[in-house]
């Protein structure tokens, strides 16, 4: 039987680990940063703007997001219509865009030569493109329409835990449905909303696809960063992305705080209201209209890329509608070896990054929520971490770490290897796995193993026979969201991928870049279809494992 | 080793045996020096309140936790540091602890060593034991409450453990359903005859599955006994007042002076009302609680000195002044400490 002791040294290994892949290259960023020049970083415009940019640009964005997805929230939690479950359960669906993927169909869609752009040209006979899709008004587009869905999801999961009797209390003691909602709905909300925004907020300050893609001369941090690395100025990318990281964690600090303030009010357990079923054929035939016109706009993106995908390249020119249909772009995507290629990368990197980010997740619950050790808010804090540090930051960070040879200071030359890649997906999976395992192992009656053990199981045993099993829901769906994200990938890649390990987001970009939008469309439906299959296992497997526990 | 524990009849006084056994948590003793002896095939009762100390007596004896100091001894084998696996002693969880994903068979066949018809053979054995044959493929989600803590008595028995440990085994049950369970339960583990330790804090549960009570009270041992020692001889204060109701009498009050200073522990039903004139004890009747043929009167004797009097639920009147006499006193008790009220 081991000791308290080597548990706990057991956890200092991991925290020390966990360290080098995750605060070192911060540090490492900050150490390099001082050979800039502060005084002229400061003065500079170009910079205090990308700054300010990125603040205001996310801000607007969780406005825009709370905007569209609260109030569809109420819609759906509240109000039954025909269809309801199939269109609410389709209201998510902008989830399953990874993020350039989201961006070339907006570009499909809704840019200078996108269908809409191109009806509006053939019903208005114009000569010239009637707009386009440029600046922060399309970022914040992209934005609004992926990132609603936090709200959406958070608002619906915060009124089905609200309990219907302290809405009948309200209205007992007096209240008017305005000041129920004031008073009691809204304030029992608060911990959802705050979670949302902390989340949109933080997705939007590290966005970067949309402002790559749209931004042109209006750069944000993000951009700002990538532009500068490019130039060769590393002192002063560094610096820039210490600023970043800063402007992250402060954000990431102040609404934590807000929300922790708030928690307290998240005590209701009961039967939530019921939906109120909306009874004049009118306005039923109202609601269903507008949600299934709702549903199309969504899914609009989606259609467009499967669109643009059959069309045979060179054979769209000014035409509203694509005038040759064929396979042809899928054909050249599978059969040619350097085009199947960045798929096979992104598979196996995203699947060696989850396979670790699981393990990583599984040790650190184990130590802190079973084994207590003694360092074990540290390995709590250093899981969540990097989902407070933008995709941007990270990449630079391990370019730093990994670009000297000096096995003393825990550094090798990693960058330009198949290595480098995997390991910036495995530390940005690692809040994903770590928050589920960590829940799911909370959520674990420790009798179970306890039970297992007085019954003569080694430690093996009970770690394939009971806790795998029992955690299968836990691990499903962290490692489907970790597998999603490192398979879309963007963000980091561009900053360290190697033409041998080039993942499949830098080929959509590539082939952007030469006119081949049929093949980058092709490549944005797979990625979509591999995605919503991951996630759609991910649930089913949860789903199973749930059903099994009878719960 | 096989076979050993099933009979009854060897009264080996230590075949379990526990010797000054102590755990803290966070400098706080939650078992402090604790000693005591299970004979072979005894079903010995851990009763007290919460935050006694009997949870973390079975933890210890299970192995789940590591004492500070002490001992604990199986059959002259000193177990006090071997894992829980190999400690060969069955434990039935508070909540069962069943597994979610496998059905009651493989429930049950977890830890025997054997496989195939040897293991089924065996399952089979167990399951029927506990009224449950046939039941090998049912999800253990589908069962209910008293199936499921039969299912987690015959996984524990399953593979011939030495000791049976059982936390809190009949609290997840309806209370109807408590009272038959607590029977078949005594069935089925004096058939097996095995040396069991349970942990309570019913003392109604504790009487009518155990041989022998040991209450606990703040992680001493106050004293160890058989349901009628306890309630006929208890040697504490506190033992007077979880074993059954007791209450603390100033000495004077029901002796004269001879015991002033001391108190003296008295049950409802040794008292009872006298005519006022030369009563010694005397007070106001501030309730009736009726409980069938008999009801308790709570009377207000001042000073402090509250206690029920058991009588015919027509004795008395509530408001009535009225005269006690005390029959007999369990014992006199010169200590402060404060005596317990039953805990429900």
């Amino acid at each position: 039987m081991r000791t308290r002791r080597s548990w706990d040294l057991n956890g200092l290994a991991l925290v020390l680990a966990l360290a080098w892949l995750i605060v070192y290259p911060l540090v490492l960023v900050g150490v390099e940063a001082t050979h800039a020049d502060l005084g002229a970083f400061i003065a500079s415009h170009a910079e205090r703007a990308a700054l300010w940019n990125s603040l205001w640009i996310s801000v607007a964005s969780v406005a825009l997001a709370a905007g569209i997805g609260i109030p569809l929230a109420f819609v759906f939690e509240r109000y039954d219509f025909p269809a309801r479950r199939f269109l609410g359960a389709l209201v998510a669906l902008p989830a399953v865009l990874p993020p350039l993927v989201g961006v070339i169909a907006f570009l499909f869609l809704y840019g200078e030569t996108g269908f809409v752009a191109r009806g509006v040209r053939a019903l208005l006979h114009l000569s010239h493109d009637p707009w386009r899709l440029q600046g922060p008004a399309a970022i914040l587009l992209v934005h609004a329409y992926s990132m609603y869905v936090y709200f959406y999801l958070f608002t619906r999961a915060g009124l089905a835990r609200l309990d219907a009797s302290m809405l009948e209390a309200a209205a007992s003691l007096g209240a008017g449905p305005w000041r129920t909602f004031r008073r009691v709905t809204l304030p029992l909300l608060a911990p959802s909303l705050w979670g949302a925004a902390l989340l949109t907020f933080m997705t939007a300050l590290a966005s970067f696809s949309a402002p790559y893609v749209f931004g042109g001369s209006f750069r944000v941090m993000t951009t700002q960063i990538v532009a500068t690395k490019l130039n060769g100025d590393l002192p002063t990318a560094m610096l820039e992305t210490l600023a970043l990281a800063v402007l992250a964690i402060a954000g990431f600090v102040v609404v934590q705080r807000n929300e922790g303030d708030r928690l307290t009010f998240s005590v209701g357990k009961g039967m939530a209201p019921r939906a109120r079923r909306i009874a004049h054929p009118l306005a039923r035939g109202a609601a269903a209209a507008l949600g299934w016109t709702l549903a199309l706009v969504l899914l609009l993106p989606h259609l467009t890329l499967v669109v643009v995908s059959l069309v045979p390249a060179g054979t769209w020119t000014t035409q509203a509608i694509p005038p040759a249909w064929s396979l042809g772009n899928y054909a050249t995507l599978f059969g040619e070896a350097g085009r199947l290629r960045p798929l096979l990368n992104s598979l196996w990197m995203a699947a060696a990054a989850t396979a670790a980010a699981v393990a990583v997740a599984l040790v650190a619950a184990h130590l802190a929520v079973r084994r207590r050790v003694a360092l074990r808010g540290a390995i709590e804090t250093l899981l969540a971490l990097p989902w407070a540090v933008p995709g941007t930051v990270v990449a630079i960070g391990l370019a730093t770490l990994f670009s000297v040879d000096r096995p003393l200071a825990g550094r090798w030359v990693l960058v330009g290897t198949a290595a480098i890649l995997p390991l910036a997906y495995l530390v940005r999976s690692l809040p994903l796995t770590g928050r589920s395992l960590l829940a799911g192992y909370r959520q674990l009656d420790p009798s179970l193993e306890e039970a297992a053990e007085s019954l003569g199981a080694g430690p093996w045993r009970r770690l394939t026979r009971v806790t795998l099993p029992l955690l299968k829901p836990a691990i499903a769906a962290g490692a489907s969201l970790a597998f999603v994200t490192a398979l879309g990938d963007f963000v980091t890649s561009v900053l360290l991928y190697t033409y041998d390990t080039r993942p499949i987001a830098i080929e959509i970009l590539a082939s952007l870049r030469l006119a081949d939008v049929g093949v980058a469309a092709a490549f944005g439906v797979v990625l979509m279809a591999v995605s919503a299959v991951a996630l759609g296992v991910g649930a089913k497997a949860g789903a199973a494992a749930e059903a099994e526990a009878g719960q | 080793m096989k076979g050993e524990g099933r009979d009854v009849h060897v009264r080996d006084e230590k075949y379990l045996s526990v010797a000054g056994l102590t755990k803290s948590f966070g400098g706080v003793a939650a078992v402090d020096a604790l000693s005591l002896g299970v004979a072979r095939g005894e079903i010995l009762a851990l009763l007290g309140p919460s935050g006694s100390g009997k949870t973390t007596t079975l933890r210890l004896l299970a192995g789940f936790e590591v004492p500070d100091a002490g001992t604990i001894t199986v059959d002259g084998e000193d177990v006090t540091r071997t894992a829980p696996a190999a400690r060969r002693f069955g434990m039935v969880f508070q909540h069962y602890a069943l597994f979610p994903h496998l059905d009651v068979g493989q429930n049950v066949s977890f830890g025997l060593a054997a496989s195939g018809e040897a293991a089924a053979r065996r399952v089979r054995e167990v399951l029927a034991m506990v009224d449950l044959a046939g039941y090998e493929r049912r999800p253990v989600t589908a069962l209910s409450g008293g199936q499921q803590q039969r299912v987690a008595v015959a996984r524990s028995l399953a593979p011939e453990p030495r000791v049976l440990l059982l936390d809190e085994p009949l609290s997840n049950l309806d209370p109807s359903l408590r009272e038959r369970t607590r029977r078949e339960l005594r069935r089925a583990i004096k058939q097996v005859g095995i040396t069991t330790v349970f942990v309570t804090h019913e003392q109604e549960e504790a009487f009518e599955l155990g041989d022998r009570i040991a209450v606990l009270s703040a992680g001493h041992l106050e004293q160890v006994g058989t349901a009628d020692e306890l309630y006929d001889e208890p040697r504490t204060a506190f033992v007077a007042g979880f074993v059954g109701r007791a209450a603390a009498l100033p000495g004077e009050r029901v002796a004269g002076a001879v015991r002033a200073g001391a108190r003296a522990l008295v049950r409802p039903e040794a008292m009872r009302f006298v005519p006022l004139a030369g009563a010694a004890l005397q007070g106001v009747v501030t309730e009736r609680r009726f409980v069938g043929a008999q009801a308790y009167f709570t009377v207000d004797a001042g000073a402090g000195a509250v206690f029920d009097v058991q009588a015919p639920h027509g004795a008395v009147r509530v408001g009535e002044r009225v005269g006690v006499a005390v029959d007999r006193v369990l014992f006199w008790d010169r200590t402060d400490a404060p005596t317990h009220g039953r805990t429900e």
